[in-house]
Parts: structure tokens; sequence; C-alpha cells
């Protein structure tokens, strides 16, 4: 349940950031969220209702941006999407694979106020 | 204060999750956009790199070793401290939920090592490695393993500042372990196989494993080995000395 340390990161970043824009209240989170960076998302969902309880996020309106990953054979130069890790080149079959997206875990922007 | 990390040292309430902010002065309630960009772990891979720049100050090779519980982290380490004591220098940062069970036999190997207990925390990270650190002191020149809680799923995501990420399998769990935690084996730079004395006792195929392994991370280094016959220990010792050399030349 990693996923609640996440949580707490996100609370602290935005809490920090609304008292930087002197803002008492957050509306709006936005996160960007790779399908490979290590997340899984209905934990993330239970960590998320107990974590920002009694904090700046309580009534904040979360929006998820799904990023799906997209990796590069290192044998053929293909570019495509992948589900897994284990995933193979879909033109030539190889598994020496770099990931060029999808391990993303970011908070993107607040609307604050 | 923690002069390093700000941190109220020792004191776990020091994130004020639960304060009101009172706000003195007037602000309008307008909404505004706030383009934030930045990564949720951010925090940890800020001290993580500290460490790593304290590492690399005192020459100190940093391990952290991951694995399931039970697959051998700790009988490979007490293995390796007493076989290499005349060689290098080492240190130990132990880190489970509870208990300084662990702590207690690296300290019978004349090693010195630290117990971070974790309570109910998964994973460690660099905020508690940091503090270890200021505590224990490490010797200039030695290795410092750090054995994290036995868990391949969270501690994967934690850079704790460590020069290597090592994980370690034994071959009583499944071939197809590297498949279904893939997050671990793809940060992981070294993946030792433990107790293959065991391997005619258990359906475990070394070569299914390596080929899984493989899938998920091409640039993986494999070895394989057992603390209970020996077999295999000295390809870890002399991969173990190589990167300390690599590490003096520099």
């Amino acid at each position: 349940m990693h996923e609640l340390s996440i949580v707490m990161s996100i609370v602290n970043i935005a809490e920090q950031q609304a008292l930087d824009a002197n803002a008492s209240t957050i509306d709006e989170i936005e996160l960007d969220i790779g399908t490979l960076c290590g997340i899984e998302m209905d934990a993330l969902e239970f960590a998320w209702k107990q974590g920002i309880k009694k904090t700046i996020l309580e009534h904040a309106t979360k929006k998820i941006n799904r990023i799906e990953a997209k990796a590069k054979c290192l044998d053929c130069n293909a570019e495509f999407n992948i589900q897994h890790y284990y995933d193979a080149c879909p033109v030539c079959g190889e598994h020496f694979i770099t990931i060029l997206k999808g391990k993303e875990l970011r908070i993107k922007s607040l609307i604050v106020s | 204060m923690c002069a390093t990390c700000g941190c109220d040292s020792g004191n776990n309430e020091h994130h004020h999750h639960n304060e009101n902010h009172d706000h003195n002065h007037d602000h309008s309630h307008e909404k505004k956009l706030i383009d934030v960009e930045k990564d949720v772990l951010y925090q940890n891979n800020l001290l993580a790199e500290k460490n790593r720049g304290y590492f690399e100050a005192k020459n100190i090779l940093a391990l952290n070793l991951v694995s399931s519980p039970g697959s051998g982290k700790t009988s490979l380490l007490e293995k390796t401290l007493v076989d290499l004591k005349n060689e290098l220098l080492f240190a130990v940062i132990e880190g489970d939920q509870q208990t300084t069970n662990d702590a207690d036999r690296i300290h019978a190997t004349g090693t010195k090592v630290t117990q971070i207990n974790t309570g109910k925390g998964c994973h460690l990270d660099s905020h508690m490695i940091l503090h270890a650190l200021q505590g224990m002191k490490p010797s200039e020149n030695s290795v410092l393993f750090i054995e994290n809680v036995g868990n391949l799923v969270c501690p994967a995501m934690f850079d704790l500042g460590e020069k290597e990420r090592v994980v370690i399998i034994s071959v009583t769990e499944g071939d197809d372990k590297p498949l279904k935690y893939p997050d671990m084996f793809y940060s992981s730079t070294l993946c030792i196989i433990n107790k293959i004395d065991l391997l005619p006792y258990v359906p475990f195929s070394l070569d299914k494993v390596k080929e899984n392994a493989k899938k998920i991370n091409p640039h993986l280094e494999i070895m394989e080995l057992s603390c209970t016959s020996g077999q295999g220990l000295q390809t870890w010792y002399n991969w173990l000395k190589s990167k300390v050399f690599i590490e003096e030349t520099v």
C-alpha cells in the first residue's frame, strides 16, 4: 500500500503550492499518471479518500490523465504502445526495448482560490 | 529541527496535515490556475540525490537489497560480511516493520549496523536513510548494504540514493516472479537467484526465470548462488569487488 505515501506526498505538495499562491482552498487537482508508474488505481482511490481528510484537498475535484505507455525497440527503432514491461516489439519480436512514456507520476496543475 | 531536510528530527508529526493554515493577510477569492508540473515523489528523489552525493563524497558503495520476505537477504549478508571482512569495509542498514532481529544477526558478525523499523510502512524511503546515515556515519571507502523491507512491490518506487539495486529471489518462489512484480525487476541492476542447492527438490526452471527477467529488463545482470552450499558465492564477491574497484578509480 505505497499508494497512501503517494497521496501524502500529493497533499504536501498541494499544501505548499496553495500557501505560496496565498490561496485558501483548492478546487481542482490534475494528476498525470502513467500506466507503468507502479500505481494501482483502485488502491490510489482508496488511499485518496483516507489521505485527504481534513487537508486542503478534502473538497477538491480530482482529475486524472492516464498516460498510455510507449516504448521504442532498441533493435529496429520501431515505436509502439505497450501494456506491460514484458511486451515484445511488434515489428521484430525483440524484448530489447526502452520505455519512452508511461512512468509519469506528477501533479500537473491546481485550480485554487 | 534537522538542518539537512528541514524536518523535526525524530518526530513523525512534521507533515502538518491536520493543521488549519490561518492567513492573516487579505487574498482574493478568484480562481487561479497553477501549473505545478511536479513529480509526486520529488521530495523523496531530492533526498535520494542528497544521499547519493554523500555516498559519492565518501566513496561509499551503497546497495539497495530488495526481495520478497524469506528469500535469504540477511543470510546472504551474514555470509558476505564474514567471508570478506578482511578485504572490504562494511556497514548495514536493516529495514523491517518490527523487531531488531536482523540487526542483531548482522551485529553478531561484528559489522556496524542500524535498524530502521518502519512500523506499518511497507518500504524504506530516502528520508529514513538520511537520518540513519546521520546516526551511523559509515566509514569512507566502505560498502553500505541497505536491506529493504521484504516486499517486491512498494520499495520499487522509492530511490534511496543507492548506486545499484539488487533484487534477490530464491528457487522456492515461482520462476514467473519477474513477470508478476515487473517494477522491481525493471528498476534493478543485478538479480541474484538464491538457494540453488534446493533446485533438485522444487519445480523451478533457472532458464525460465532468466528469460522472464530479461523480458522485463534486458540490461539486468543475473547470477545464481547458494548461501548454504557456497556455490556461486565467488561470482557475487567478484561482482562486489569490481564495483568497489571502479569506485576507487573514478
